[in-house]
């Protein structure tokens, strides 16, 4: 019974809810019910599930919310109208509209901080506790309450709407529910000081709320190319990292570790977009992935640098820059490695891997006495154990 | 609903800028009050004076404080505002994206 209310939570909650928060225009007092509804749903499936359980849920969630409107003796007109046409016949015979798009754009919506989107999100689209999301972003309770709870009344006192944005605002804000998922994926990916593990939760949500939104925007190119690329860093996840904590390149990682069949589907994603050129940053960024997760290959570099070249174009970064000139130099050489990498230097000067991508393409033009001096550099901005072990074995290696 | 969309700017930029760049400004805002005409959605609108010709009184204990300019020392103030009638927060910034220079949008309190 148990697994049968948590398979339905994981199922429905996001588009009960999606659909509870469009009809009765207000997020807060839909969740209340619905989380009321599962509550009764435990109790009330003791014996047996429904044969239809999001109806079950969606007419105890609305009788819930009708319930709390009674009692605060403000049934407006609004609400009451919220309800003609939606009726127990609509949601047994047709199945549940998907509104999830909206509520994603409504929780994305950018009059909203940035982590009070992401803390939204995960609440409202993934379904996740306020006590789980403090517990995977390391903040207190309290403070992840308090941060939903600021960003619901912003919603409704300044009316921040359920709906689709207008066309010419569409393309923009589409980006920012992208930005958010992806947000919530790289929090989980990339490990934080002093946590020693990656939050892989974080990353099968942020994969789950890709999937949700290809599904309500299938059109969407980018969206597909989201997904692939999360799919592709996440089929990583249990070669990337090494005994100590530490993360390893590619060439270091146990290839039978990678999840092959979730490189395949992310391919798969892929070669579906079709078209001519790529779709954006993500797509690019997909097409690396891809072409590093071949596995009865490696990487064709020429390959890679060509997609780097591409990604700058588009998103401009010395971050992008750097990767873009570790692959020229795998194409091409160090010294073409080593010109690319001169304009971002002043700018990355503080950032340890821009040291030791520039002292091992050093080390690969001869250069032995600079190169170890770039190692040395990355070494004394390191702060991460496992990463300084790596670095200390470097040099002793190249003496 | 109601919002409030407040004008802040560097007076001293709209002071120094040409009659030109005055003139594009007044374009922004005529065209932001077809819109709004053509909604039926303006309710009220001014241009404030400079902030130097500001008084600010401080009520409180039962006494009142009157001292010349504006309630706090900033580079930026309040010039202007539009008071409007939007469906809800994206109509409003609709409006808000149309006019120059930094607008805040705040909804207005229904009583």
């Amino acid at each position: 019974m148990q697994e049968a209310l948590a398979a339905a939570y994981r199922e429905h909650w996001a588009r009960l809810l999606a659909l509870l928060t469009k009809r009765f225009g207000d997020i807060d007092l839909a969740e209340e019910a619905l989380q009321e509804a599962f509550a009764a749903a435990s109790r009330a499936w003791m014996e047996e599930r429904p044969a239809n359980a999001a109806g079950w849920l969606m007419i105890t969630a609305r009788r819930k919310a009708l319930d709390k409107l009674r009692r605060q003796a403000a049934l407006s007109r609004r609400h009451r109208f919220a309800w003609m046409g939606a009726d127990v016949g609509e949601v047994e015979e047709e199945g549940l509209p998907d509104e999830r798009l909206g509520l994603l754009f409504m929780c994305c919506h950018p009059a909203l901080s940035r982590e009070a989107q992401v803390a939204l999100t995960l609440r409202a689209v993934a379904g996740i506790s306020t006590e789980a999301i403090a517990g995977l972003f390391l903040v207190p309770v309290p403070t992840m309450a308090a941060r939903l709870t600021r960003a619901k009344n912003k919603i409704r006192a300044a009316r921040i709407p359920f709906r689709e944005p207008q066309a010419d605002e569409l393309a923009e804000r589409m980006a920012g529910v992208m930005a958010v998922i992806y947000l919530i994926f790289t929090e989980g990916y990339v490990p934080r000081e002093g946590v020693a593990v990656t939050r892989a939760e974080l990353c099968e949500e942020a994969v789950r709320l890709g999937r949700a939104l290809c599904e309500v925007a299938p059109a969407n190119k980018e969206a597909r190319a989201l997904l692939a690329l999360m799919l592709l860093q996440n089929a990583r996840r249990d070669a990337r990292l090494g005994a100590d904590g530490e993360v390893l390149t590619l060439d270091q990682q146990d290839r039978s570790l990678w999840r092959h069949d979730e490189i395949a589907e992310a391919v798969t994603l892929l070669e579906g977009i079709g078209g001519k050129g790529f779709a954006g940053a993500y797509h690019l960024q997909a097409a690396i992935a891809a072409e590093h997760s071949r596995p009865w290959r490696p990487a064709d570099w020429q390959v890679v640098a060509q997609l780097y070249a591409l990604l700058e174009a588009v998103q401009p970064s010395p971050f992008v820059r750097l990767s873009r000139a570790v692959a020229v130099m795998e194409a091409f050489g160090p010294e073409r490695g080593l010109e690319l990498l001169a304009d971002v230097e002043e700018q990355l000067a503080g950032h340890g891997p821009m040291h030791l991508a520039r002292g091992e393409m050093l080390l690969r033009a001869g250069q032995s006495e600079a190169g170890r001096a770039a190692i040395g550099r990355a070494l004394e901005l390191s702060r991460k154990v496992a990463e300084r072990r790596y670095l200390e074995a470097r040099l002793r290696e190249i003496g | 609903m109601k919002y409030m969309l407040l004008l802040i700017g560097d007076e001293s930029v709209w002071i120094n800028s040409a009659d030109e760049e005055k003139r594009a400004i007044f374009a922004m805002h005529e065209k932001l009050g077809e819109e709004l005409a053509k909604k039926n959605a303006f309710l009220a609108g001014e241009e404030l004076d400079h902030s130097s010709t500001a008084t600010t009184v401080r009520n409180e204990g039962g006494k009142s404080l009157v001292t010349d300019g504006p309630y706090a020392e900033v580079a930026e103030h309040l010039g202007g505002f539009y008071l409007i009638e939007a469906d809800d927060l994206d109509e409003a910034l609709r409006y808000a994206k149309m006019l120059p220079g930094t607008v805040e949008v705040r909804p207005v309190v229904e009583h």
